[in-house]
């Protein structure tokens, strides 16, 4: 058989393989955090549709396509009926370059555990999580209500500024495993993951993708008290699924991001490679959801003040001290 | 020592919440498990009869008037041995707020509320009582109480023959 052939169909199993298990985990996603918010409030979550609430998304996916859809008389309708695609979009396409395991010896060839590995994949996933804000901010826009614009605003500020820290705290990362791609960078921590060799630009992404991510603690964007339901308030039924799937898909990207660059990715002991990222990742989201059950919602000032003045001063010291202690290290 | 202060109470607040997550939920799962109201709970109401068995409701509109929210509605009428009831009684329980203000204004016990609170329907019309919905055949709260006998006209008995009641006065006989 053609090589190139056989090649390319490997890749598109792997896609469908991927694109199936990414989108039920987020799906279970918002199901895990209902029932994991819920039991931190003394209540069970949802615990009706089939076996203790386990069929929750599916009944949420058919509420959601029945539901009425709605566009609001002036907005702008393309963009409008566009932005939740690109923030589901976007989310989705991230996949493409994250390693979930060790390369796989399959007769007597090698198959990455990665659709594509681009040498270039880190490049690549932030271009991709900065173009998200696009989802956000034009759905805000386009919605033609001052609540959504203002939701769209203060996520595009947010993410903007947090960005530049997430950029910052994965300097040394790179400069450690001296290459942008994924799978060199979980090469680079076999002995060691980048947690413990980098703690501050750990602590500084961890807190940079929580802001990237939209959740409490910083979930100005949406932020009910103000904003009504911020940038996706004029939003119904499968468009705003698609917003409400994107934030939990961009839940996972960020946890793998996670994964990938700070805490090892597949490498563990005992387990196959692929639980241990999948461990991982969904630690990552279980950490995320009790942050949300624990923490309450920053002050717009705060945020912004905490993103600028502390952890981008942060993360260029950092970079500073990591670069110092290479050369001197030669 | 602010800076450690921030951090212990930002710290903190985690193990709270983890320690909450292994604690049993106090959500009582409701259709499986019902509980049993307060004694004066206000649920549905009813009309109820008094020991002899009659309808007590004399159809005085002081329930319908004192409804904030005027969802009661009845019309009088009368036997033929002068016993006033309802020709038809009903309550809009779709309306119903269940503040019990008709039940306090009820002069002879007949309206009274329940603890019964499964009022759930999907059809709109089965929320809306008519008389022989209402109608229970007991006493309700009150089993001794029966107004015509305290105070009918002439139906049970003559003026002033009713148990505790005292002959009615001549109001000419202390005239100055």
């Amino acid at each position: 058989m053609n090589d190139t052939l056989l090649t390319l169909i490997l890749i598109v199993i792997k896609l469908g393989l991927v694109l199936g298990t990414v989108l039920t985990l987020a799906a279970y996603m918002v199901l895990a955090e209902r029932k994991i918010l819920g039991r931190m409030q003394m209540r069970y979550g949802p615990n009706r549709v089939g076996w203790g609430g386990m069929l929750q998304p599916l009944a949420d996916l058919i509420k959601l396509l029945c539901k009425e859809d709605l566009i609001p008389q002036r907005a702008d309708r393309w963009v409008f009926m566009l932005a939740p695609a690109i923030s589901t979009i976007t989310a989705l396409l991230a996949f493409a370059v994250i390693p979930f395991g060790a390369p796989l010896q399959l007769f007597d060839r090698s198959l990455p555990m990665v659709i594509c590995d681009l040498n270039i994949g880190l490049l690549y996933l932030f271009a991709l999580s900065s173009l998200a804000v696009y989802g956000v901010a034009l759905g805000g826009w386009a919605s033609h209500s001052k609540y959504a614009l203002l939701g769209g605003l203060r996520a595009m500020a947010q993410m903007i500024s947090y960005e530049l820290a997430m950029g910052l705290a994965i300097v040394p990362v790179v400069m450690t495993a001296r290459s942008f791609s994924l799978t060199a960078i979980v090469e680079a921590q076999q002995s060691l993951p980048n947690m413990l060799r980098h703690p501050l630009a750990f602590f500084i992404f961890l807190v940079a993708i929580m802001a990237e991510s939209k959740r409490t603690p910083f979930d100005m964007p949406e932020a009910e008290n103000e904003l009504v339901a911020g940038f996706h308030t004029e939003y119904s039924g499968m468009r705003f699924g698609m917003f409400f799937v994107g934030e939990y898909l961009n839940l996972i990207v960020l946890g793998s991001m996670l994964t990938v660059l700070f805490l090892g990715g597949w490498y563990g002991p005992l387990l196959p490679g692929i639980c241990w990222f999948l461990i991982k990742v969904l630690g990552v989201a279980f950490f995320f959801i009790w942050v949300r059950g624990t923490m309450p919602r920053l002050r717009y000032d705060q945020l912004m003040a905490f993103g600028w003045k502390i952890l981008v001063p942060l993360g260029l010291l950092n970079i500073l001290v990591t670069a110092a202690w290479l050369i001197w290290r030669g | 020592m602010s800076l450690w202060k921030d951090i212990k109470g930002t710290i903190l607040p985690f193990w709270v919440t983890l320690r909450y997550l292994f604690r049993r939920p106090v959500t009582v799962c409701y259709p499986e498990r019902k509980q049993t109201p307060a004694p004066r709970y206000r649920g549905r109401l009813v009309l109820t009869r008094d020991p002899d068995g009659e309808e007590r409701c004399v159809a005085c509109h002081l329930c319908s008037a004192a409804c904030p929210v005027d969802c009661i509605s009845m019309q009088a009428a009368e036997r033929e041995d002068g016993r006033r009831y309802a020709a038809w009684f009903r309550i809009n329980f779709s309306r119903c707020i269940f503040c019990g203000l008709c039940t306090e204004a009820c002069p002879t016990l007949a309206l009274q509320m329940t603890s019964e609170y499964e009022l759930a329907t999907r059809e709109l019309l089965q929320v809306i009582y008519e008389k022989d919905e209402l109608l229970i055949d007991g006493c309700g709260k009150n089993a001794e109480y029966n107004f015509y006998r305290r105070a009918g006209i002439g139906v049970v008995a003559p003026r002033g023959a009713n148990p505790g009641e005292s002959s009615p006065e001549d109001v000419k006989s202390n005239l100055p």
